[in-house]
C-alpha cells in the first residue's frame, strides 16, 4: 500500500525514484486500485481527484472478487512525478483502498479498452467502412441496410485511430469503456 | 462470544467496552433510541453542549489532553450539519474523534424524510472515514472499527450515521476483540533510512529538529525519547504551533516556535541549516514560506507515518515512513551503536550564530501607561499560571500567536489549539472538553472577543456541569489578526474588522451565572488574574488591551524566512547584523 515502497526486484521501470521528483514533465499513468466493494467507494476516490484537482482520463470499476468483496478501480491519470506520487499516496490513505499498484512504474503491463461505433452510409462508405474493421480486427454486432455496429478491443490508441477513419464515413457514436489493465508475468496485485 | 441487544445498546455497550467516559452531545429524534439508553445506565457521562459544533471541539479538547479518542453524538440533518466544521478541524490537526449522528429510518433514506441530509455525502471529504451502518448485526464491528481507524497510523475524525430502524432492531454484538481490519498501518520505519540519518546527524555542522503536532499524536513516549534525543546530539530543536511542549520550552535546546509568527531564531536556524530533521510536521505554508527559498543549503529528513505528508511540497533526501516513536527508538540505538558522534566543532559555531540570533530577543516589547499591552497581559499569565496544573487552549487569532509565543509548554498535551483549520469558536467548547477530562485542572481559554462570540452559549454548559474553565479574552474591539493583514498588506482599509456593539462581558457572564472580571489597568492585572484563578467556577475575564497592536515577529506571505518582519524599531541593528532581513 505504501506508494514509497516499490517492489523488490521491479524491473528497469522502477528507476522513477532516481528522476528528480519535483520536474515539470507531465507522465500519463496507469493505476490499477483494489478497494473493498462497498457502497461510496468510487465516491471517495472520485471525490479525491475532484476535491485535489487532479487528472482522470479514463476511470473504469467493476467487483473482481465476489466472496472477498474486492473491485478493481483502473485510472489513468497524468501529472508531474510529484503529483503523480501524492495521487497515490493520498488513494492509499482511503480506508477501503486495499493496494494501489501504479502498472506504469511497475513494470511492463498490457492495457486494453472495449468500444462500440455505430456507422451509418451506403454504397461505397459501407464497404470501405467493413474493410478498414476487417484491418483493425473490428467485428460487426449489429448490422441494418444503412448501419453497422462495430465491437473493437485494443489500446486506447488504437481505438482513436479507428474512430478517426470512420469519422469521414458516417460515425455516428461512440461508447469506450475505458482502460482495464495488467501487469505482464505471473506477479499478481490483489 | 456474540450478545444479542438493540443498535441503541450495541452503541453505549461499544463505548463503554472502549474506554470511553465521557459523551458530548445534543439530542434529536433521530438519536433518541441511543439517549433512552444512555439514560438507563451510569458507565458513560453525557455532556449536554448548546450547539453540536462545541459538542465536537469539546471531543478534540478531551482527545488532545487524553490521547484518547473524543466522542460526540448528534442527531440527523441540522444536527449533522452543524459537526461539520468541528469534523473539518479535527482532520487538518489530525485529532482521533468519533462522531456518532443519527439518521432518518433505512426504508427512508433518499425521500427527502423530516431532518434527512445525505450526513455521509456531506462529511466523505471531512472525515478519515465514515460508515453507514444498514444492519444491526454490522453496528458492534462498525463502532470497534472505528475506534481502531481513529487511532491508528495518522489519526483523525470518523463517523458512523446510523438510521433509527437500526437502533430499534436487535442484533448480535460484535465485542471489539471480533473486530476485523485490513487497515494497518506501518509503525517500524526503514531501517536503511534511519541508519542514513544518523550518519547525517554525525557530520552535519548546522542541524536542526524540526517538530510538530507528529510528535504529540505518537504519545507520551514519542515526546520522551525526542527529549532524550536532542539532549544526547545537544542539537537546536524548534516546534510548530501544533508540536509545542513535545519538547519543554524550558529545556536548553529551545529555539521557540518557527513559521510566520515564530521566533526569529527558529526561522534563521531552519533557514541557515544544513540538515532539516522534520519529525511528525507537514511543511505546512504557514512553515515554508516562499517555497522556493525555503532553507536552500539544507539536506532534509522526514520522519511520518503518513507517506502523503512526504514529498508534498517539499523535496526530501532521506524520507522515514512510520510512527514518531517507533523511528526515534530505532535512530537513538544506531546512533548510539555508531559511537554518539556529532561534529562538536560544527554545532559550537552553529550555536554561536543561534546565540547571535537570539540577541535580536524578537519578542519583546515596552509595557508603557495606562493601557495594557496583549503581550503583558500574557506574560503576567505565564508568570501567574504556570506552577499549576494547566491546560491551555485557544481561539483563533493574534491573541493565538500570542500565546504561543508568550506561554511556555512543558508537556505534550497541555496546548490544544486550531492550527490547520483556524477555526474561530473552537478554544471554548474545547476548554469544557479539557476540563471534563481533566476536572481539577487550571484550563484557560486564550481568546479574541470575536472569536469567543462564536460560541459563548457553551457558558452555559460550563455552569451546568461545574466545569471551572477560565475564558480569558484579549480585548482588542477588533478582528485583530484581519485588522494586521489590512494594515499591513490593504492601505489601512480596516473593512469590517472591528467589534461592533460588544456586549457588557461581566454582565454576560453573571446572566449565565458565572463570574464576570473587567481589567484594562496593567496595575491591578496580576491581582484580577489571581481572582480568576482561585475563584471555585467558570470565569469570563475581559481584559482591555491595546487596540491597535500588531503581532510580530511574521514572515509575509510569499516571503522566505530571512525577510522576516520584526515591527519593533529597537531591533534594527541587530537585524542587519543577522542578514538580509526588512523591518
Ligand atoms: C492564524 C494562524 C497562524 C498560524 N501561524 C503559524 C506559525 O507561525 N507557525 C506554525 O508552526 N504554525 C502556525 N499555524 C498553524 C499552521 O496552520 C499548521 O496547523 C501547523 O503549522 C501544522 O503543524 P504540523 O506541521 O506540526 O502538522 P500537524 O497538522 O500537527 O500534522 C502532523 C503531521 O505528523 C504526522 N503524524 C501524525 N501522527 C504521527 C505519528 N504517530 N508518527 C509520525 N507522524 C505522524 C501527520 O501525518 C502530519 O504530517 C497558524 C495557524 C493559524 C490559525
Ligand atoms: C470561523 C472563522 N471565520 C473567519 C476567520 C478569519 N479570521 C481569522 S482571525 C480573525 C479575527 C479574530 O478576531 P479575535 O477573535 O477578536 O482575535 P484577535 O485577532 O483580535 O486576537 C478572523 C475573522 C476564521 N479564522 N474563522
Amino acid at each position: 500500500m505504501s506508494p514509497l515502497k516499490l517492489k523488490k526486484g521491479a524491473s528497469s521501470h522502477s528507476a522513477y525514484d532516481l528522476k528528480t521528483p519535483f520536474s515539470d514533465t507531465v507522465e500519463r499513468h496507469t493505476l490499477a486500485v483494489i478497494v473493498e466493494n462497498e457502497p461510496g467507494v468510487l465516491a471517495r476516490v472520485i471525490g479525491l481527484f475532484a476535491g485535489r484537482g487532479y487528472n482522470i482520463e479514463s476511470l473504469t470499476v467493476a467487483e473482481i472478487d465476489h466472496t472477498g468483496h474486492l473491485s478493481r478501480i483502473t485510472i489513468v491519470t497524468s501529472g508531474t512525478p510529484q503529483i503523480i506520487q501524492q495521487i497515490k499516496s493520498q488513494l492509499g490513505r482511503i480506508i477501503t483502498v486495499h493496494s494501489v499498484n501504479d502498472l506504469t512504474v511497475e513494470g511492463p503491463s498490457v492495457e486494453r479498452e472495449l468500444a462500440l461505433l455505430k456507422v451509418t452510409g451506403k454504397g461505397d462508405q459501407r464497404i470501405e467502412a467493413i474493410r478498414l474493421a476487417d484491418i483493425f480486427r473490428a467485428s460487426v454486432v449489429d448490422s441494418t441496410l444503412e448501419s453497422f455496429v462495430f465491437e473493437i478491443t485494443g489500446t486506447p490508441e488504437k481505438i482513436d485511430a479507428f474512430a478517426d477513419l470512420m469519422r469521414p464515413l458516417g460515425l455516428q457514436e461512440v461508447a469506450r469503456t475505458g482502460v482495464a489493465a495488467l501487469s505482464r508475468g505471473p506477479d499478481a496485485h490483489v | 462470544m456474540t450478545k444479542a441487544m438493540t443498535g441503541a445498546k450495541m452503541v453505549v455497550q461499544a463505548l463503554v467496552d472502549q474506554g470511553v467516559e465521557v459523551v458530548f452531545g445534543y439530542p434529536g429524534g433521530a438519536v433518541l433510541p441511543i439517549y433512552d439508553e444512555i439514560f438507563q445506565q451510569n458507565q458513560i457521562k453525557h455532556v449536554l453542549v448548546r450547539h453540536e459544533q462545541g459538542a465536537v471541539h469539546a471531543a478534540e479538547g478531551y482527545a488532545r489532553s487524553t490521547g484518547k479518542v473524543g466522542v460526540a453524538l448528534v442527531t440527523s440533518g441540522p444536527g449533522a450539519t452543524n459537526a461539520v466544521t468541528g469534523l473539518t478541524d479535527a482532520l487538518l490537526d489530525s485529532i482521533p474523534i468519533l462522531v456518532l449522528t443519527g439518521q432518518v429510518p433505512t426504508f427512508m433514506i433518499g425521500t427527502d424524510a423530516f431532518q434527512e441530509a445525505d450526513t455521509i455525502g456531506i462529511t466523505r471529504a471531512c472525515t478519515k472515514h465514515n460508515w453507514l451502518v444498514k444492519e444491526t448485526d454490522k453496528l458492534g464491528q462498525t463502532l470497534h472499527e472505528a475506534f481502531h481507524v481513529a487511532t491508528s497510523g495518522r489519526p483523525g475524525p470518523v463517523l458512523i450515521d446510523i438510521p433509527k430502524d437500526v437502533q430499534f432492531a436487535t442484533g448480535k454484538y460484535a465485542q471489539k476483540t471480533q473486530m476485523e481490519t485490513h487497515y494497518q498501518p506501518q509503525v517500524k520505519g526503514d531501517l536503511d533510512a534511519i541508519k542514513e540519518l544518523a550518519l547525517a546527524m554525525a557530520t552535519a555542522k548546522r542541524p536542526v529538529f524540526y517538530t510538530g503536532g507528529g510528535v504529540v499524536n505518537s504519545g507520551t513516549a514519542a515526546s520522551q525519547l525526542l527529549r532524550e534525543l536532542v539532549e544526547a546530539t545537544n542539537f537546536p530543536i524548534t516546534s510548530t504551533l501544533m508540536g509545542l511542549g513535545a519538547y519543554p520550552a524550558s529545556g536548553e535546546n529551545w529555539l521557540g516556535m518557527l513559521g510566520m509568527h515564530g521566533l526569529y531564531e527558529a526561522n534563521m536556524a531552519m533557514h541557515d541549516c544544513d540538515l532539516m530533521i522534520n519529525i511528525g510536521a507537514r511543511f505546512d505554508d504557514r512553515i515554508t514560506g516562499r517555497l522556493d527559498a525555503f532553507s536552500p543549503k539544507s539536506k532534509k529528513a522526514h520522519i511520518d507515518i503518513d507517506a502523503s505528508s512526504i514529498n508534498k511540497v517539499i523535496h526530501v533526501d532521506i524520507p522515514i515512513l512510520g510512527d514518531v516513536a517507533h523511528v526515534l527508538e530505532d535512530l537513538l540505538k544506531v546512533w548510539k551503536a555508531n559511537g554518539r558522534k556529532t561534529d562538536k566543532e560544527g554545532l559550537s559555531k552553529w550555536w554561536d550564530q543561534i546565540n547571535e540570533w537570539k540577541k535580536v530577543d524578537c519578542l519583546s516589547f515596552k509595557q508603557e501607561g495606562k493601557i495594557i499591552k496583549p503581550q503583558y497581559a500574557l506574560q503576567r499569565l505565564e508568570a501567574l499560571t504556570k506552577k499549576y496544573d494547566r491546560y491551555i487552549t485557544t481561539e483563533v487569532g493574534q491573541h493565538q500567536m500570542w500565546a504561543a509565543q508568550y506561554l511556555g509548554f512543558e508537556d505534550p498535551n497541555r496546548w490544544m489549539t486550531s492550527g490547520g483549520l483556524g477555526t474561530m469558536g473552537y478554544g471554548h467548547p474545547a476548554s469544557i472538553g479539557v476540563q471534563m477530562a481533566h476536572p481539577d485542572a487550571l484550563v484557560i481559554n486564550i481568546a479574541g472577543e470575536a472569536s469567543w462570540l462564536m460560541n459563548m452559549q457553551e457558558l452555559g454548559t460550563s455552569m451546568q456541569y461545574r466545569l471551572n474553565t477560565k475564558q480569558f479574552i484579549l480585548n482588542n474591539e477588533r478582528l485583530g489578526m484581519v485588522r494586521q493583514w489590512q494594515e499591513l498588506l490593504h492601505g489601512e482599509r480596516y473593512s469590517s474588522s472591528w467589534s461592533e456593539s460588544l456586549p457588557d462581558f461581566v454582565k454576560l457572564a453573571e446572566a449565565f451565572g458565572a463570574k464576570g472580571i473587567q481589567c484594562h489597568d496593567p496595575d491591578a492585572l496580576d491581582d484580577a488574574i489571581m481572582e480568576m484563578i482561585t475563584y471555585d467556577g467558570p470565569v469570563l475575564f475581559d481584559c482591555l488591551v491595546e487596540k491597535h497592536e500588531n503581532c510580530f515577529p511574521m514572515i509575509p506571505s510569499g516571503k522566505p524566512h530571512n525577510e522576516m518582519l520584526l515591527g519593533d524599531a529597537d531591533t534594527k541593528g541587530a537585524i542587519k547584523a543577522g542578514g538580509a532581513v526588512l523591518v
